[in-house]
């Protein structure tokens, strides 16, 4: 056996702690994948965040962020999404827990915040195109509505999966497989709560000024 | 020493016609290099692309320096160490020799530190944005690439010309570029250095002729149905024809007045080369600003 | 009702993509009756089609790419025609219009569905048997990237009859690109049928890192692994990274050509400069995607060919993963001629000459890997032969152009298009053919023809040296790229040269369909019995050829690197152990299915048919909550059954 030959020979028994100890359990595997899913959109987020610095101050003699922006509408759609994610956790805890009542009451409050969010913010939306402050007016504009309403259409996605899993829960009850599936969907959740940090300061805050 | 070997029978067949065939084709490839007139990047005209030229031989040799004993390595472990040869020595072990690796890590790293400081100095050497340093002062051209032909606006000298561009041996020449389109990329490579065009736009660039003669230039960013026609000429004349060619522009031709732009910047392929005897000073930074307006688009691409 | 679809789409007065559409057709058509005829479908649709078993998804990918060489080929061959013959004041037979879709579909096809498939296609086929391993990790969502690819592929082709293709290169730079300047439909095309087959990427990358990273045999750490494995990992770290940044991109494009958004168009504060950041962001990376996996072809061939393992393991590991990290650094040298300024320029230009040094110390490796081992030549070895000295040329001339002022002359030139066929050619698709020549008796239980396979690569080189060469020559001469045609008639001789390369490159091509066809009818021939023909190093070989459908009845237990070579030298290869229920995935029809309705949409944005683009989401949508309320996704193999399996192999 030559020298690298040795420093590489770890009985099997020890190997396990150094990645050695075979494939993982289905739950892990299941989580890990979708999280690495989750880091690949963050990243198809941080393009459109890019194209978002660049082309900020792209007005074309039209209304700039300072103009549009209503930071109180911002500073609640940002506590219904935080707090969705608090229920969600909750909503997840329970479901754990095997305590299906609690699941439905928090997966409700859930809904009810993130769609109080999503209400906020395409009534927001509206209020632009109608004042002709529409994305095809401006590149500033033109970034703007793809940020923040690709971060919209994820949450769409989101609520529309809740309900989803609130009927498999229904119908099948909180078994290993369904738990695994309502995991993925606290890591979206919880994830599109960091990506809407990001947006709220970039964005919102950053562009009052 | 181990050519010697070659002409032996012993020889895997394979590796004898794989070494014949290659030294048949670098034979050919060193002929059409020969056999290629010197034009374009071979044939630099001016300091820049004198410059250049030599960075590109330079750097080239200093890695082919490592490049043909890797070559040579190459064939030569696979030929030798072919199972059939029961005078070299095999085994299943070395797998790992602190010594190769260090060199192995060695040789690519100082290599690439040496051409590291090459790009750091030749980078900022040869910066186009850099003016050229000669004494004489230098010429303005605003360049704009239209579909599919390039307007040269003097603003000193209040002419303009279409494909073809005039300037006076041994004065730098100091470019604005922009397009009115699409993105192009203004190139003389006998000249130098080559510089995008972009709509709303400004580029800068510096060039200069050594000596007079005929220099041709073209687009080197694909636009579109009339790019391969896209082309035009660099004359450098002396700086007494130079004089006596703005003269002549002056006293004939039309002028660039806006329905004459607007005329040029309808698509055209293949234009001839023109001059306009007069031309707005403020036309370059017009076309920059109005290209960014909603304004006329192509019509069918 | 149809959109911008009507009978003008279809290019009736033209007569060349007419021709060749027809022959696409009538070859099709054929193909189907045959199936229909000999009564094919149902074991088409079971065994392929619906198929989750990575050997299966890995041979469709493979598959997919040599097909659509040919028609990347075929697309190679006119533009060099044409460019030999369109000289001085002849106008060859493609006028602009056409030679300017054929060179952006060449590009496009070749590296979306040529080169990815054969990458894609061979990581998936080998990663799980080199583990010890019984599939990826996600199965069906693997059927489902191979048929988004193939949606994306199927897409492409139909630009070719109904519509056109874009005509602005295959980076689709802005504002060209934009509505103002490609008015119809070509660059749609381009958009929907790369952002739908990326999304198969992105999800074939997720698999194989959560594979690699959690799913190897007992006793297999992370540097007990194939050097294959590593480069795999390496390169769909990138593919997550990456294409999701392709995906913003063509994503903005799209909202900016569909709804009018100013992302990099002229006016209202677009910027076009961000378009091509963005791009080569994605663009950089996905060449590293690319050559890799071929990479670790490479390290796998020489090793096993040498009888040696493989010189300096943990510097190949660590080169590896510097390539990995580096690739994102370098993505300015793909426009140093924008305008940067000399710190950016000489910046991107250091960090692209320093993802030279681990290359290099790859190549090193390999020749020491070749010192004093016992090389036997197979076709699979001089392909790695080949692509040592071609990749290295290829390399030289890249550092060359990393250098900023030397690029400013030769940006764009035909020297640049040499220099990157140097390094695809000569690294991506000579990996591509070691590799289909090294791992086919696995997957199919018999030996390609070596004769055959060497004439195929003898064409191959030759004719890669012939077509390419002239160009680096016309490059330096102040030849620039996608020219119709040429002012200079001197330049002519060295395009002949080219185009004589550009055929025995086809005669190369030739030699592989014989090699594939000759190979089947004498297959009885040589046959492969042991399941390890060529005396391999990593566990692949130590399975049947082709292994059973759960590739190890027990999961190998390993206990050093090279494992196979390891249970052979201590003589526990072949021992018949225990055996228990093995459970394997159930096929499924969701990638199938989820395709079908992915080209609908694709198709239908394309052409701007809305409700048939609101069908194929609603389908897609169905089909997506079908899958996901979807139980019993296994099924179990008892033990006595895998018994008597492996006992018959054996037998």
């Amino acid at each position: 056996m030559s020298l690298a030959q040795v420093a590489d020979y770890v009985p099997t028994e020890l190997a396990v702690g150094r990645g050695g100890g075979g494939p993982a359990p289905t739950r892990i595997v299941v989580a890990y994948g979708f999280w690495i899913f989750l880091l690949s959109d963050i990243i198809m987020f941080s393009g459109m965040f890019a194209a978002y610095a660049v082309l900020s101050g792209n007005t074309a003699g039209g209304p700039s962020g300072r103009e549009l922006f209503d930071l109180r509408n911002v500073f609640i759609e940002t506590a219904c999404l935080l707090f969705s994610s608090y229920t969600c956790g909750l909503g997840a805890l329970s479901a754990e827990r095997q305590r299906p009542d609690s699941f439905y009451l928090f997966a409700a409050l859930t809904f009810v915040l993130g769609g109080a969010f999503l209400g906020i913010e395409i009534s927001e939306f509206a209020g632009m195109v109608g004042r002709g402050a529409g994305p095809s007016r401006s590149a500033f504009l033109s970034a703007f509505f793809t940020l923040v309403g690709t971060h919209g259409a994820h949450v769409t996605t989101g609520l529309l999966w809740l309900a989803y899993m609130v009927a498999q829960v229904l119908v099948k009850g909180l078994r290993p497989h369904v738990l695994r599936r309502l995991l993925c969907f606290s890591l979206f959740w919880h994830a599109l709560d960091i990506v809407w940090i990001g947006v709220m300061t970039l964005v919102y805050l950053m562009g009052a000024r | 020493m181990q050519q010697r070997r070659f002409s032996g029978s012993a020889l895997h067949p394979t590796a004898a016609s794989r070494r014949s065939g290659l030294r048949r084709l670098s034979a050919c490839a060193a002929l059409l290099l020969a056999s290629c007139h010197q034009t374009g990047v071979l044939d630099p005209q001016g300091p820049i692309a004198s410059q250049e030229l030599l960075l590109l031989i330079n750097t080239t040799e200093i890695m082919l320096v490592v490049v043909v004993p890797v070559i040579l390595m190459a064939l030569g472990f696979a030929w030798w160490y072919r199972s059939s040869n029961a005078r070299a020595y095999h085994t299943t072990g070395l797998s790992y020799e602190g010594s190769i690796e260090f060199v192995v890590w060695s040789i690519p790293a100082l290599v690439v530190i040496l051409l590291a400081g090459v790009t750091w100095i030749g980078a900022h050497q040869l910066d186009p944005r850099a003016p050229i340093p000669v004494g004489a002062k230098p010429l303005r051209v605003d360049v704009v690439a239209l579909d599919w032909k390039w307007l040269f606006i003097y603003p000193d000298q209040g002419i303009a010309a279409v494909n073809q561009l005039v300037i006076p041996a041994g004065t730098p020449v100091n470019f604005r570029l922009t397009s009115a389109t699409v993105m192009n990329s203004f190139f003389v490579p006998q000249l130098g250095s080559q510089i995008y065009t972009m709509g709303g736009m400004t580029t800068h660039l510096n060039l200069l002729a050594d000596r007079p003669g005929d220099y041709p230039g073209f687009s080197a960013n694909f636009s579109g149905d009339g790019f391969s026609d896209m082309r035009f000429t660099a004359k450098a004349v002396a700086a007494g024809d130079f004089d006596g060619w703005v003269a002549k522009v002056r006293g004939a031709g039309s002028a660039l007045d806006d329905p004459g732009y607007a005329e040029l910047a309808k698509p055209s392929h293949a234009v001839p080369p023109a001059t306009y005897r007069s031309v707005d000073p403020k036309l370059f930074d017009h076309i920059v600003e109005q290209t960014t307006q909603p304004a006329a688009q192509r019509a069918g691409g | 009702m149809l959109g911008k679809l009507s009978w003008a789409a279809i290019p009736f007065n033209e007569p060349l993509p007419l021709l060749s559409a027809a022959v696409v057709g009538i070859v099709a058509l054929a193909v189907l009756a045959i199936i229909t005829k000999k009564g094919w479908w149902p074991y088409l649709w079971n065994e392929w089609l619906t198929s989750v078993d990575h050997k299966r998804i890995g041979v469709m990918y493979f598959l997919l790419g040599l097909v659509m060489l040919l028609r990347g080929f075929s697309d190679a061959i006119m533009m060099r025609s044409q460019q030999a013959v369109a000289v001085g004041d002849a106008q060859g037979y493609l006028p602009p219009d056409h030679y300017n879709q054929i060179f952006s579909a060449h590009g496009t096809i070749m590296i979306f569905f040529v080169a990815m498939p054969f990458v894609v296609g061979l990581m998936n086929f080998v990663v799980p048997l080199q583990l010890g391993v019984r599939d990826v990790a996600f199965p069906v969502l693997n059927s489902v990237s191979f048929w988004l690819t193939a949606s994306g592929a199927l897409l492409i082709n139909a630009s070719l009859v109904i519509g056109n293709f874009a005509r602005t290169g295959w980076m689709g730079y802005p504002p060209l690109s934009e509505l103002g300047f490609s008015p119809d439909v070509g660059v749609d095309y381009y958009l929907w049928s790369l952002q739908i087959s990326g999304v198969g990427t992105l999800l074939a990358g997720i698999n194989m890192v959560t594979t690699i990273l959690k799913l190897r045999a007992p006793g297999m750490t992370y540097f007990r692994m194939p050097v294959f494995c590593w480069t795999a990992l390496a390169a769909n770290m990138l593919i997550i990274s990456a294409f999701p940044v392709l995906t913003a991109t063509f994503a903005m494009l799209l909202l900016d050509r569909y709804l009018g958004m100013h992302f990099f168009t002229n006016e209202a504060g677009g910027n076009q400069m961000m378009y091509v950041n963005l791009f080569w962001a994605w663009g950089h990376p996905e060449v590293y995607i690319l050559i890799l996996p071929a990479f670790g072809v490479f390290s796998e061939v020489i090793a096993t060919f040498s009888g040696k393992a493989l010189f300096g393991y943990r510097s190949m590991v660590l080169a590896t993963l510097a390539i990995c990290v580096l690739s994102f650094m370098v993505w300015l040298h793909h426009f140093f001629t924008m305008g940067a300024g000399a710190n950016v320029n000489a910046f991107f230009g250091i960090m692209s000459m320093i993802i030279a040094v681990p290359t290099g110390v790859k190549v090193f490796n390999w020749l020491f890997t070749l010192f004093h081992g016992s090389v036997r030549f197979t076709a699979s070895v001089l392909w790695s032969i080949g692509f040592i000295v071609t990749f290295v040329i290829g390399g030289m001339t890249g550092v060359l152009l990393a250098i900023p002022p030397v690029d400013f002359v030769l940006h764009n030139s035909a020297f640049l298009v040499a220099h990157f066929h140097n390094v695809i050619i000569g690294g991506v698709v000579f990996g591509a053919m070691a590799g289909y020549n090294y791992w086919f008796p696995k997957a199919f239980g018999f030996t390609l023809d070596e004769r055959l396979g060497k004439a195929s690569f003898w064409c191959w080189l030759i004719g890669f040296y012939l077509a390419f060469t002239p160009l680096y020559v016309l490059g330096l001469m102040g030849m620039t790229r996608r020219l119709q045609h040429i002012s200079d008639t001197s330049w002519q001789p060295l395009l002949l040269v080219a185009e004589l390369g550009a055929v025995v490159i086809m005669l190369g091509i030739l030699f592989q369909i014989a090699q594939l066809y000759v190979s089947i009818r004498t297959r009885d021939s040589r046959r492969d019995l042991t399941g390890d023909p060529w005396n391999g190093r990593t566990l692949e070989w130590a399975t049947t050829s082709p292994p059973p459908a759960y590739n190890f009845a027990v999961m190998p237990e390993v206990e050093a690197i090279d494992a196979f070579w390891e249970m052979k030298r201590t003589g526990t290869a072949g021992i018949p152990p225990t055996y228990e229920a093995i459970e394997m995935p159930r096929n499924s029809p969701t990638g199938f299915v989820t395709a079908f309705f992915a080209v609908m949409i694709g198709f239908a944005l394309i052409w701007q048919i809305w409700w048939m683009a609101e069908v194929g989401v609603l389908g897609a949508a169905v089909t997506a909550l079908v899958f996901g309320w979807s139980e019993n996704r296994e099924f179990e193999i008892p033990a006595d059954e895998v018994a008597r399996r492996e006992r018959a192999q054996l037998a």
